[in-house]
């Protein structure tokens, strides 16, 4: 074991997080948003709009996130119409189409694990808030939105961990986060299985970190859900 | 009409190849599901097992195998397959680089990915048993053996059909990763159509699209799957029947 190695290369690595967590973080935010969008189309009952939603999350769901990302990257500059934009400084941009890709992709998945928190949510409920006058934003805001994201969340950690395994890819289209700057770390040592093996040890430190929040965030929406705490005795 | 001519099956078309690497792709995933398979059974018997120290290796290999970027264990196996065989080589006397085939490091990688989810989909599907049913089985005296092959075996395959078809979806978009080795499936090949035309967008679409179709008719056979596995239940007592 050539522990100097290893710690230079871990060292290395480290650097290298802060990109990684850019890209995981922006991805997460934007691909949520757009994912809300989705959702809310899908669920909205017009014919046009549930039919785009679905074929959205078909496309998105049914093809590798590497082909998504390599037609954001490469097939986009093709086209004059982008290539003299005032959007090309931008997708020129290694880092914004792995965000785009990313986020587009993840908008496909979550759409559907929101979509299935919201059918979780009991008719009863529903019914309760219309009987007491709620309509419209506010029956979501105050009733569907905070039961919805409940049970979604379980499933929307999943997603969130697969994101963020998800953000090696950027790698391919010349984004130096983890699995990137590894890369070119063997390139230039060839010691290939050590320095793969450090960052694959940093992957799973971020996912643990990232389950173990979620399951924090999980269990601080269920205060209500626990048994109580015996009550006091005078 | 340029672009057809690009898609069609003459001797400037890419169409034959395409299509050659969408069945290169198919084979990838299946060998990886086969593989993933054998690692998923022996791995969830680790995790239902009695012994802690096994029940361990069980959870450290899903978590890891669950945890690592794809494209990491990928690269990690197909350069350390190389390197190992390369060393094997050398201790026969073969000096010189000797590669692991792509397809193999490809399949055996996307295997063991898929090992750690398969793992997960039959320990659920033996969770899903009766319980009464094994004591009925117990209780009329069958061994292990015959327990196995006769009550447990039939249903865990039975309720892992869904989850399976899901770790089929999840291996058929792995196995795009598998481009990386060079092998040329479906990726690598929309990828090397698209470099030598210049029609990037063209062939990532096509590509794209020829993704689309493996996943969607999976889907339809992973349905009628279920379909004929639960014939014989009433579609009350099923999952999602």
């Amino acid at each position: 074991m050539d522990f100097a190695f290893l710690s230079s290369t871990m060292v290395t690595l480290i650097k290298a997080v802060p990109t990684t967590l850019i890209l995981f973080s922006l991805s997460i935010l934007s691909g949520a948003l757009l994912a809300l969008v989705i959702t809310a189309m899908r669920v909205s009952g017009n014919w046009f709009l549930t039919g785009f939603a679905k074929a959205y999350i078909f496309v998105f769901r049914g093809s590798p996130l590497l082909i998504q990302m390599f037609l954001v990257f490469y097939g986009l500059g093709q086209f004059g119409v982008i290539r003299y934009s005032f959007l090309w400084p931008f997708l020129r941009e290694p880092m914004v189409c792995a965000v785009l890709s990313l986020a587009l992709c993840t908008a496909g998945y979550s759409a559907e694990i929101f979509r299935g928190g919201i059918r979780a949510v009991s008719t009863k409920e529903i019914e309760a808030a219309r009987s007491v006058g709620m309509s419209g934003f506010l029956l979501v805001r105050r009733i569907i939105a905070p039961i919805a994201f409940r049970h979604a969340l379980p499933a929307y950690s999943t997603e969130i961990v697969l994101m963020m395994k998800s953000t090696a890819l950027a790698s391919l289209v010349t984004v130096w986060e983890v699995t990137g700057v590894a890369q070119r770390l063997i390139s230039q040592t060839y010691r290939t299985m050590e320095v793969f093996l450090c960052a694959a040890l940093i992957y799973l430190v971020l996912n643990f970190i990232i389950l173990q929040a979620m399951s924090l965030l999980e269990y601080s929406l269920s205060r209500h859900r626990r048994p109580y705490a015996a009550p006091l005795r005078a | 009409m340029a672009l057809l001519e690009l898609l069609g099956m003459g001797q400037k078309g890419w169409g034959a190849y395409l299509l050659l690497a969408t069945v290169t792709t198919l084979a990838v995933t299946a060998t990886a599901l086969a593989i993933g398979a054998v690692l998923g059974t022996a791995i969830a018997a680790a995790k239902l097992s009695h012994s802690r120290s096994l029940r361990f290796v069980g959870h450290v290999y899903t978590t890891v195998f669950r945890g690592v970027p794809e494209l990491l264990i990928i690269y990690l196996i197909y350069f350390g397959g190389s390197s190992g065989i390369t060393a094997i080589g050398q201790w026969l006397g073969y000096d010189g680089f000797l590669g692991l085939p792509s397809f193999a490091a490809g399949a055996l990688a996307v295997g063991i990915i898929s090992g750690a989810y398969q793992a997960e989909v039959f320990r659920g599907a033996y969770h899903a048993i009766p319980r009464g049913e094994i004591e009925a089985a117990l209780a009329i005296g069958m061994n292990r053996g015959l327990r196995f092959r006769r009550i447990i075996m039939p249903q865990v395959l039975r309720f892992a059909i869904p989850g399976l078809g899901n770790v089929w979806q999840l291996s058929l978009k792995d196995s795009a990763l598998v481009s990386v080795t060079g092998l040329v499936e479906l990726m690598r090949a929309s990828q090397i159509a698209s470099g030598s035309t210049r029609q990037y967008f063209l062939f990532y679409i096509v590509g794209g699209a020829l993704y689309l179709v493996l996943t969607s008719l999976s889907d339809r056979v992973f349905n009628g799957a279920e379909r004929r596995a639960n014939r014989s239940m009433s579609g009350a007592t099923i999952g999602r029947a």
